[in-house]
């Protein structure tokens, strides 16, 4: 059985991206006899390209996918440079992680009451600074150029990129490179990155580059914070895939290629901008500069870091706030009264999408930690990791833009008559849950001491007993920590739920993004806070959990 | 009583040759590797136990009991292993742990690891937190561990360098008594001058230096 877990795991992380990418190409090209296409042509291409507004939109997708790339990545590298080793480092740290388990629609509703034309922001500044009593006519939102979007999706790949940092820095020497670097006279920033930082990037392209594939292709974020007229371009090809007019299917099929062609634009560009950042950080190392004067650049880094995590937790806080508002006129801060009356008339309609949320997040993360210590315990027998190779594998469903090849995907479940049925909902959410499992649970994993093992086997326990008795007890909070991470992944799938479910499985996420447009503020607080809610209740049973387990086991590092 | 045969054991990382060992162990007797740290000795107890890491190479049989023991599984060889550190299963309470080793034939279990305790000098210890133990009584129990196991031979890494030099002699004493009464061949891997020849005095054998013809 454990022989097979790698294969296995490989035939999730890459069948359904093969096939939902052969899915995609051939009715691009016209081939789809199920809808009346029986010969190969590029008219579809013509057509995508001719509809109004179609350059706004790949620009649009490039540009701020790119944008939201370089900017959270400049913050994370100026922080880390300036701060990492010190005790704020650490304190920010603890702040940080709970955000990546916040679901990015979530966040992106947040985002809208904080900074909303009637958001928190002009209220607090209202009317004693800007001197209004209505919500001014300003475009802050849904802006033409992306901004809300990019600011939206910054706020919550700094914690991400922040996360994969922190996990690649222990492998790397940098708090002795920064003590030698700082004892030449180094600034702290250029200390760190000419000694350590090249080592650190090495391990979190792969992320960076999912960071890129995930911003240029969002589709739910975009639907809450992006421009409207012309929307960017996964938006607009989700639109068509929606449409009643089954032959737009042709017509979203050939997007979803140019959508993968702006993606692998958008990385190639970055891979150029690579090279002239190496050129540039390798000349200023041979010239000497020190660069001691870097206290504003270290500032900024902290700040805006620290910046990114308030406005999620503002924002959250907003989402709980509206939910139970009553009466709440512009400019007041608060709400006149406070009462359930939203969340009374909401749950009935809750409860379902509440229910395919919790169930298929469950067992897809189910599956995907049975697979994830299968193929573990697997490299841990045979002494055989899958190297680098492995690593791009886990990351390919991640790399690939969703809208590349769930729409094929879609088309593909369709034949097999499997479209809309609650296994395959739960096998798409596999695909995604499946890569953050692994690369949550790997290093821990990996790190633990091979000596219990050994001891074991010396002591007559046989290598299944030992899984269990020995590695799996003592790795228990990590695995749960990983399935909480699976189960947020879960939580936030907007397109593949809204795809493969084929609107007959909605979950808070979807329920929360289809809110989006109608603008009632309650019923939005209600459906985002519960999608934030879910994955943070996920952490919190894995923190206690092992604690209640082990509360007489100081070793176990859980004891209060 | 059974015999630990080194049939022409050669190790080598790469190219490069870490030991080369071809000796017998008697019941109750210590082999001591001497050597620096970093030259590979502790690949010759992993070799022995059965998990040498991939990148060695190695050759050579291990053999007791009329059976080459690098042909079983490292679970099926019944080599008992301390290491510097004791290793004490952390989720587990101190009983738990002598639990664990003893085999599942072995009847009124509870009792027997009360006994075990009491004759490494830890009565009432049974539910306490292995954390919570200090160093000295962390090695008995590990030693007691292994030994409920029922190995047939003994396998040492350093296992006295982190205790400091009070305790040291005592957990010393109380492993090659304990090995000299029932009678196992050990195989201990040390830099220690001291440790070898304690092991010398206690229960006789061969010291091989790796640093001398190295």
């Amino acid at each position: 059985m454990l022989r097979l877990a790698p294969a296995l795991a490989l035939v999730v992380l890459l069948g359904p991206v093969a096939c939902g990418l052969i899915a995609t190409l051939l009715p691009a090209f016209g081939y789809l006899p199920a809808l009346g296409g029986d010969h190969f042509t590029t008219s579809h291409f013509h057509e995508v390209l001719h509809v109004g507004g179609m350059e706004r939109s790949l620009w649009l997708s490039y540009f701020t996918g790119l944008a939201t790339t370089l900017i959270a990545f400049v913050i994370v590298w100026l922080f880390v440079a300036g701060w990492n080793g010190t005790a704020m480092f650490a304190r920010m740290q603890h702040l940080i992680s709970p955000l990546l388990s916040v679901p990015h629609a979530a966040a992106a509703f947040g985002l809208v009451f904080l900074i909303a034309p009637s958001g928190m922001l002009l209220r607090l500044l209202s009317p004693w600074a800007t001197g209004f009593d209505r919500p001014p006519d300003w475009l802050l939102l849904q802006d033409p150029n992306g901004i809300a979007l990019i600011a939206g999706l910054v706020m919550k790949e700094i914690p991400f990129l922040l996360l994969v940092t922190l996990a690649a820095l222990p492998q790397t020497p940098a708090a002795q490179a920064a003590r030698v670097a700082n004892s030449m006279g180094y600034g702290r920033i250029a200390g760190f990155t000419f000694t350590t930082w090249p080592l650190v990037y090495r391990q979190i392209r792969l992320a960076v580059f999912a960071v890129i594939a995930f911003a240029t292709s969002t589709v739910d974020v975009a639907l809450v914070l992006g421009p409207a007229t012309p929307p960017t371009l996964a938006v607009k090809l989700t639109q068509w895939m929606s449409d009643p007019d089954i032959a737009m299917r042709f017509a979203a099929c050939a997007g979803a290629v140019l959508q993968l062609g702006v993606t692998v634009a958008a990385i190639l560009t970055w891979v150029v901008g690579e090279k002239i950042a190496a050129a540039v950080v390798k000349m200023l190392r041979n010239s000497g500069h020190r660069f001691v004067r870097d206290a504003a650049l270290r500032t900024a880094g902290a700040a805006l870091t620290g910046m990114a995590a308030l406005t999620v937790f503002a924002g959250l806080a907003l989402l709980a706030l509206w939910s139970v508002a009553g009466f709440w006129s512009f400019p007041d801060a608060l709400p006149g009264s406070f009462n359930l009356r939203t969340w009374e008339r909401t749950l009935p309609q809750l409860a379902g999408p509440l229910g395919t949320t919790l169930a298929t997040g469950l067992i897809a993360t189910a599956i995907a930690v049975v697979l994830t210590l299968a193929c573990l315990e697997r490299e841990a027998r045979t002494g055989r990791t899958g190297g680098n190779r492995a690593l791009l594998f886990i990351y390919i469903p991640l790399l690939i833009p969703q809208v590349a090849f769930v729409f094929g995907l879609q088309l593909f479940f369709l034949g097999l008559g499997w479209d809309a049925s609650f296994p395959a909902l739960v096998f798409v959410h596999l695909i995604f849950v499946l890569p953050y499992v692994f690369l949550a649970l790997s290093d821990p994993w990996r790190a633990f001491d091979k000596r219990f093992v050994w001891v074991a086997a010396g002591l007559g326990q046989s290598p299944v007993r030992t899984f269990w008795r020995v590695r799996f007890p003592m790795l228990l909070k990590p695995v749960l920590v990983a399935a909480a991470v699976g189960l947020a992944v879960s939580i936030g799938q907007y397109l593949p739920t809204l795809l493969i479910g084929a609107g007959r499985w909605p979950t808070v996420t979807t329920e929360a993004v289809a809110l989006a447009s109608g603008g009632n503020r309650r019923v939005i607080g209600v459906m985002a806070f519960m999608q934030m809610v879910l994955p943070f209740v996920g952490f919190a049973l894995a923190a206690a959990i092992p604690a209640l387990l082990f509360r007489n086991r100081r070793d176990m590092g859980v004891a209060a | 009583m059974s015999t630990l045969h080194l049939d022409h054991v050669t190790i080598a990382l790469g190219e490069r040759q870490l030991l080369a060992v071809d000796t017998v162990v008697q019941p109750g007797e210590t082999l001591t590797i001497m050597g620096p740290s970093g030259v590979g000795k502790s690949s010759l107890l992993a070799y022995i136990g059965g998990f040498l890491d991939n990148a060695f190479t190695a050759s050579g049989a291990v053999r007791m009991d009329g059976e080459d023991l690098t042909q079983l599984p490292s679970h099926a060889r019944r080599t008992g292993i301390l290491f510097q550190d004791p290793l004490l299963f952390p989720h587990m309470s101190v009983a738990e742990n002598l639990l664990f080793a003893m085999p599942r034939a072995i009847k009124e279990r509870a009792a027997k690891a009360e006994e075990a305790l009491a004759q490494a000098g830890l009565d009432g210890f049974s539910s306490r937190d292995p954390a919570t133990l200090s160093g000295g009584q962390k090695a008995r129990v590990a030693l007691m561990r292994v030994l409920l196991a029922q190995p047939r031979c003994l396998l040492l890494d350093e296992p006295f360098s982190k205790l400091d030099t009070e305790r040291r002699a005592n957990v010393r004493g109380f492993v090659f008594g304990e090995a000299q009464r029932l009678n196992l061949p050990v195989v201990m891997v040390t830099h220690d001058a001291e440790d070898a020849h304690a092991a010398m005095n206690a229960t006789g054998g061969e010291i091989i230096d790796l640093a001398a013809n190295g």
